[in-house]
C-alpha cells in the first residue's frame, strides 16, 4: 500500500523529479570509475532510502546528470556540491521541510525536523559555529540513509543509544562541554535498556526523554513530566504528595532524585526504610516525620513479603506433595497484586495509603497459608493411612514367615525341604 | 491348607493356631486397606469432571451489555466481557506486566490494570502503559443459557 | 467347612478337570540351591504386571486421551478423585519397578544359562515380553501429555526416522502424522491399553506354560556338583512353600509401592505446549538412558552411515543376537559354560550401567 503510494506520487510528480538509474545518469557513471574516495557515495547510494523512492544524486547535489562531460558539475547547471557542516541542516531541509514536496512520498511524514533542530542544543551550537555537534548526517548517516523503521538504521530504537554514545561517551570529543560521558553506560544498566534489549521497541531510549531532533535535557523542573508521560500513576501520586512543593523549593528534580536519571534500575523494597540502602535517609534523619513514615512503610512491606513467602512456600510444599491447592493459589495472586499496589502507593509517602494495601495482602496471604496448612494435614493423613496399611502388610508378612517355618519344621512327605531324586 | 491332616494338626497345636490367626487377620486387614482406596476411587466425586479446558464462566442473563466479570479458569483468574456490540469475549485476567488482575472499564470500553495503569483494547492488545504483551485470549461462546469459555488448543 | 470346600472342588473337578491342576501343583517343585533367590524375580515381575493391569483399569475410568483433556484429566485424577493420587503414583512406580525386575530376571536367566536347551522358546518369549514392557513404558510415558513426556516422545520417535528408506514411514506410523500431536496421543493410548496388553497376555501365557511344562532350570554349576556328588539335589514344593515365599515378596513390594506413592508422589509437571522450545535436560525414562546416551556419543558419520542410524542398527543387531543367544551358545546345552558368553553378558551389563551413569551426570 505504502509503496504503491510512493510509486503513484513519483509518477504524478512528473518533470520536477529526475528519475534515478536513468540511462543518462552521468554522476554514477563517472564516479564509480573514480578512486575509492570519490566512488564511495555512488556505491553506497544504491541502498539509500532516497534511491529507493527514485531520487538521484542531482536531486540533492544539483547539476545535470544528462551532461556527459564535467560541464554536468558546473554551477551554471545548478550544481551545489557537498554542503559544509553548518549548511547540512538547511541542505536536507530543502526537501524535508517542504510539506508539499514531502507529502508526495508519504502523507503522514513530519516536516518539522529543522525547526526542532534549531531549538536543540546541537542546533544552537552549530549556529554558533561549533562543528563538533551532531547535524542530520551524524545520526542518520549519509548516502546510505535507511528508514527509521529499518532495523539496520542507526536511529532504529535498538540502535539509538549506540549512535548517541558515538559522541557522548567519547571523553575526548566531549572535552570542554562540561557534561558527563557515562550516560549510555548508566543507561545500559537500566530497566529501560533491559526491556529494549528484550525486543520491546516501545521501551524508552535516549531520544524518548530527550527528544530526537529537538534534543535538549529535560531539566530539573520538567523531569516529572518526562517520566510521567509513561508512568502516569506515579506522576499523579508524586504531584499530590508533600514532596512535590518541597522538592520544587529546594530545586531538586523529582523522580530521578531517588531513581537516578540514566541508571534507572529495578527498585527494591529496601530503598524505603531506615537501612543503608534507603533513599529516604539522604534527607530524613531519626526524629523527623519522614523517618517515622519511612520506617513504617518499610515495616508494612516487609510484613506482607514475609506472609506472602510463608504462604507461597506452604502452598508449593503442598502442591509438590500432590495436593490440590489451585484455589488458594489464585488467592495468593491477589496478595501479590496487593503488594504491587502497595509499592505503587509508596509514592504517596503516606504510610496509611501503603498500609491499606499491605493489610489487604496480609489477610489474603494468611488465608492462603491456612489453606496450605490444611492441605499438609491432609497429606499427613495420607501418610498415616499408609502407616496403617504398612502395619497390616508387616503383620501378614510375619504371619507368612511363621507359617512357612512351622510348615517346614514338620517332617512330612508332601512338604518341607527334601531330597529329590531328579 | 487343602489338607485334612494339616487342618487337624492346626487345631491341636496352639502355636499353629496363633500363626493362622495372625496370618488370617493380617491378610483380611491388609486386603481391606487395598480395597478401600480402590472403592473410594471408583465412587464419583462432587466435581464431576475435569474442567480446566472449558468452563461455564457465567449465565447469559448474568452480564448486562458493557460489563465484565472475573472468573476462575484453571488456577488463574480470567475476564469475561459482554461488549457494547453484544458479543462475548474472554481473556486471561493476568496482566502481562506484573501479574495483577485486570478489569473491564465500562466508561472507556477497554481493559485496565489498576496497578500501573496498563490498558488493553477489546482484542487484548496492550495499547498503553507498561504491559509488554497482549493478554491471552480465550474462546467464549453461548451454549443455551451458559457462556462457555474454552482455552484455544 | 472343609466338607463344603471338598464338595465345591469335586463339583468343579467334574466340569473343568481341576483335579489335574491340583495334581500338577502337588508335584510341581522348585529346585533349591545357592542361586534360588533369582527364581523370585519372574514371579515378582508377574505380580507387578497384575498391579499394572489393575491400577491401569482404574485410571481408565477417568483418563481421556485427547490433547485437550489428557493433562487435565490426569490432574483431575491426582487432585479431585479420592485416592486418585495413590492409584496414579502406584501405576507409575510399579511400572518402573516392573521394568527393573524384568531386567533382573532377564540377566539372572542369562548368567545362570537357564536359556539353554530345551528352554530356548521360554527365553525368546521372555525377551519379547521385555521389549513389550519397554513399549509399555514408552507409550505410557506420553499419556499424561506433559512437557517432559512430549519432548521425550518427540526425540524418541525421531530416532525411527533415522532409518533409511522406511524411516519416514515408521516415523509417520508411530506419530500418526508428521509431528507429535493429538494423533500420536490416541495412537499411543491404543498401543498402551489394547495392542500391547493383548500381545503381552498371549506371550505371557506361552511363557508361563513353558515354565510349567519344562520346570525350573538348574544352573550348570549346580547340576555338575550334583552329578559329581558334591552337592545333594534339593527341592521345595511350589505349593504352598514356594508360593508363600513369593507372596511375602509381593506383599513387601506392595508396601514399598504404597510408601513411594505417599512419600514421593509421581509428579505431573507442566502441560505440554508444542510451541514452546524444548526444556533443558529432557531425558527419556531411565531404562532408555543407555541407548539415549550411546546415540548421543556417536559421531555424526560412521563410515558411509549416519551416526544415529549406525547406532540404531547396532542396537537392533545386538538385540537380535541377544534373542537368539540360546542357539548361538549351544555348548550350554550340554551343561558347559562358555566364557565368551558370560563375558558378553558382563560387557552388556557394564555398558548399560556406564552409559546410564554418563547420561545422569
Amino acid at each position: 500500500m505504502y509503496r504503491l503510494a510512493i510509486f503513484a506520487s513519483i509518477v504524478l510528480a512528473g518533470p520536477t523529479l529526475v528519475v534515478a538509474q536513468s540511462p543518462s545518469d552521468s554522476c554514477t557513471k563517472c564516479h564509480l570509475a573514480l578512486e575509492s574516495e570519490k566512488a564511495g557515495p555512488a556505491q553506497k547510494f544504491a541502498t539509500d532510502v532516497h534511491h529507493d523512492v527514485g531520487l538521484s544524486c542531482a536531486d540533492c547535489h544539483g547539476g545535470d546528470p544528462h551532461e556527459e562531460s564535467m560541464e554536468a558539475m558546473s554551477p551554471a547547471k545548478g550544481f551545489r556540491g557537498a554542503p559544509k557542516k553548518p549548511q547540512i541542516p538547511q541542505f536536507c531541509a530543502r526537501c524535508h521541510s517542504d510539506t508539499t514536496f514531502m507529502h508526495r512520498f508519504d502523507p503522514r511524514v513530519r516536516v518539522d525536523q529543522l525547526s526542532q533542530y534549531l531549538t536543540s542544543v546541537h542546533g544552537k551550537r552549530l549556529k554558533q559555529g561549533d562543528t563538533k555537534v551532531a547535524a542530520c548526517v551524524d545520526c542518520h548517516g549519509v548516502h546510505d540513509i535507511l528508514r527509521v523503521s529499518d532495523t539496520r538504521s542507526p536511529v532504529y530504537p535498538m540502535n539509538v543509544a549506540t549512535t548517541c554514545a558515538h559522541c557522548h561517551a567519547d571523553a575526548e570529543h566531549m572535552k570542554g562541554y562540561g557534561i558527563p560521558t557515562d550516560q549510555v553506560e548508566n543507561y545500559e544498566k537500566s530497566v529501560h535498556a533491559q526491556m529494549l534489549a528484550q525486543g520491546d521497541t516501545s521501551a524508552p531510549t535516549c531520544t524518548t526523554c530527550h527528544g530526537n531532533h529537538g534534543a535538549t535535557p529535560p531539566g530539573v523542573r520538567s523531569v516529572v513530566n518526562v517520566c510521567g508521560t509513561c508512568h502516569v500513576f506515579f506522576e499523579q501520586l508524586f504531584n499530590n504528595s508533600p514532596h512535590r512543593p518541597v522538592f520544587a523549593a529546594m530545586g531538586l528534580p523529582g523522580c530521578v532524585q531517588c531513581h537516578s536519571n540514566h541508571a534507572v534500575v529495578k527498585p527494591s523494597d529496601d530503598w524505603v526504610g531506615t537501612g543503608p540502602n534507603s533513599v529516604c535517609m539522604g534527607c530524613h534523619a531519626e526524629g523527623d516525620k519522614g523517618f517515622e513514615a519511612s520506617r513504617k512503610i518499610a515495616g508494612d512491606l516487609a510484613k506482607l513479603q514475609t506472609e506472602l513467602a510463608r504462604a507461597g512456600e506452604t502452598l508449593s510444599t503442598a502442591e509438590h506433595s500432590g495436593m490440590e491447592v489451585s484455589t488458594p493459589k489464585v488467592g495468593l495472586t491477589n496478595a501479590n497484586e496487593a503488594l504491587v499496589k502497595a509499592r505503587v502507593n509508596v509514592h504517596t509517602f503516606n504510610e496509611a495509603d501503603v498500609r491499606k494495601f499491605t493489610d489487604q495482602g496480609v489477610e489474603i496471604s494468611q488465608k492462603a497459608y491456612q489453606a496450605g496448612v490444611a492441605a499438609l494435614h491432609e497429606r499427613d493423613a495420607r501418610r498415616k493411612g499408609l502407616g496403617v496399611s504398612l502395619i497390616f502388610i508387616v503383620l501378614t508378612i510375619s504371619g507368612l514367615y511363621l507359617k512357612i517355618r512351622l510348615m517346614e519344621s514338620r517332617p512330612s512327605p508332601s512338604s518341607g525341604p527334601q531330597a529329590s531324586g531328579e | 491348607m487343602n489338607d485334612a491332616n494339616q487342618a487337624a494338626y492346626g487345631q491341636t497345636d496352639p502355636g499353629r493356631r496363633w500363626v493362622n490367626l495372625l496370618l488370617g487377620s493380617g491378610l483380611v486387614a491388609s486386603i481391606a486397606t487395598f480395597l478401600y482406596p480402590a472403592i473410594r476411587y471408583i465412587i464419583p466425586t462432587e466435581v464431576a469432571e475435569s474442567t480446566s479446558r472449558s468452563v461455564v464462566a457465567a449465565k447469559v442473563t448474568e452480564l448486562k451489555l458493557n460489563t465484565g466479570k472475573i472468573f476462575k479458569f484453571g488456577s488463574k483468574p480470567a475476564l469475561l466481557i459482554h461488549s457494547v456490540a453484544g458479543d462475548w469475549k474472554a481473556f486471561s485476567a493476568v496482566c502481562t506486566h506484573l501479574n495483577c488482575t485486570v478489569q473491564y472499564r465500562a466508561d472507556r470500553h477497554d481493559i485496565w490494570c489498576a496497578c500501573h495503569n496498563g490498558v488493553y483494547d477489546l482484542s487484548g492488545r496492550n495499547v498503553s502503559g507498561p504491559p509488554p504483551r497482549p493478554l491471552e485470549e480465550f474462546e467464549a461462546h453461548v451454549q443455551g443459557e451458559d457462556v462457555v469459555v474454552t482455552r484455544n488448543a | 467347612m472343609p466338607n463344603l470346600y471338598r464338595h465345591i472342588l469335586a463339583w468343579l473337578d467334574e466340569r473343568f478337570g481341576t483335579g489335574s491342576v491340583e495334581e500338577f501343583l502337588r508335584h510341581k517343585t522348585v529346585p533349591q540351591h545357592r542361586h534360588s533367590i533369582w527364581y523370585f524375580f519372574g514371579g515378582m515381575t508377574l505380580f507387578l504386571f497384575v498391579v499394572q493391569v489393575l491400577t491401569g483399569i482404574l485410571l481408565l475410568l477417568y483418563y481421556r486421551p485427547t490433547p485437550n483433556d489428557a493433562y487435565e484429566s490426569v490432574q483431575y485424577i491426582v487432585t479431585q478423585v479420592r485416592f486418585g493420587w495413590l492409584i496414579r503414583s502406584v501405576h507409575s512406580w510399579s511400572a518402573n519397578l516392573m521394568v527393573f525386575t524384568a531386567f533382573v530376571h532377564m540377566f539372572s536367566v542369562y548368567f545362570l544359562k537357564a536359556y539353554r536347551k530345551p528352554r530356548e522358546l521360554t527365553w525368546i518369549t521372555g525377551m519379547l515380553l521385555l521389549f513389550i514392557t519397554m513399549g509399555f513404558g514408552f507409550s505410557g510415558y506420553l499419556l499424561p501429555w506433559n512437557t517432559l513426556a512430549f519432548f521425550a516422545t518427540k526425540v524418541g520417535t525421531e530416532m525411527a526416522g533415522a532409518v533409511p528408506f522406511v524411516g519416514k514411514w515408521m516415523l509417520t506410523f508411530l506419530r500418526g502424522g508428521e509431528e507429535v500431536t493429538g494423533a500420536t496421543l490416541t495412537r499411543f493410548f491404543g498401543f498402551h491399553i489394547a495392542v500391547l496388553p493383548g500381545l503381552a497376555t498371549t506371550l505371557l501365557a506361552i511363557h508361563l506354560l513353558l515354565v510349567q511344562h519344562l520346570g525350573m532350570s538348574v544352573p550348570p554349576g549346580v547340576e555338575r556338583a550334583i552329578a559329581e556328588g558334591r552337592e545333594q539335589a534339593r527341592s521345595m514344593p511350589f505349593f504352598p512353600n514356594f508360593l508363600l515365599r513369593d507372596i511375602i515378596g509381593w506383599y513387601a513390594a506392595l508396601g514399598v509401592l504404597g510408601a513411594l506413592a505417599a512419600i514421593f508422589p509421581w509428579e505431573l509437571g507442566a502441560k505440554a505446549d508444542p510451541f514452546t522450545s524444548a526444556p533443558a535436560g529432557i531425558r527419556p525414562e531411565w531404562y532408555f538412558l543407555f541407548m539415549f546416551q550411546a546415540l548421543k556419543l556417536l559421531p555424526p558419520k560412521i563410515l558411509f552411515l549416519e551416526g544415529e542410524f549406525a547406532g540404531l542398527l547396532g542396537f537392533s543387531l545386538a538385540a537380535a543376537v541377544w534373542v537368539v543367544v540360546p542357539f548361538l551358545d549351544h555348548r550350554a546345552g550340554f551343561g558347559r559354560v562358555t566364557r565368551f558368553f558370560t563375558g558378553l553378558g558382563v560387557f552388556v551389563l557394564g555398558f548399560m550401567g556406564v552409559m546410564s551413569l554418563l547420561a545422569l551426570r
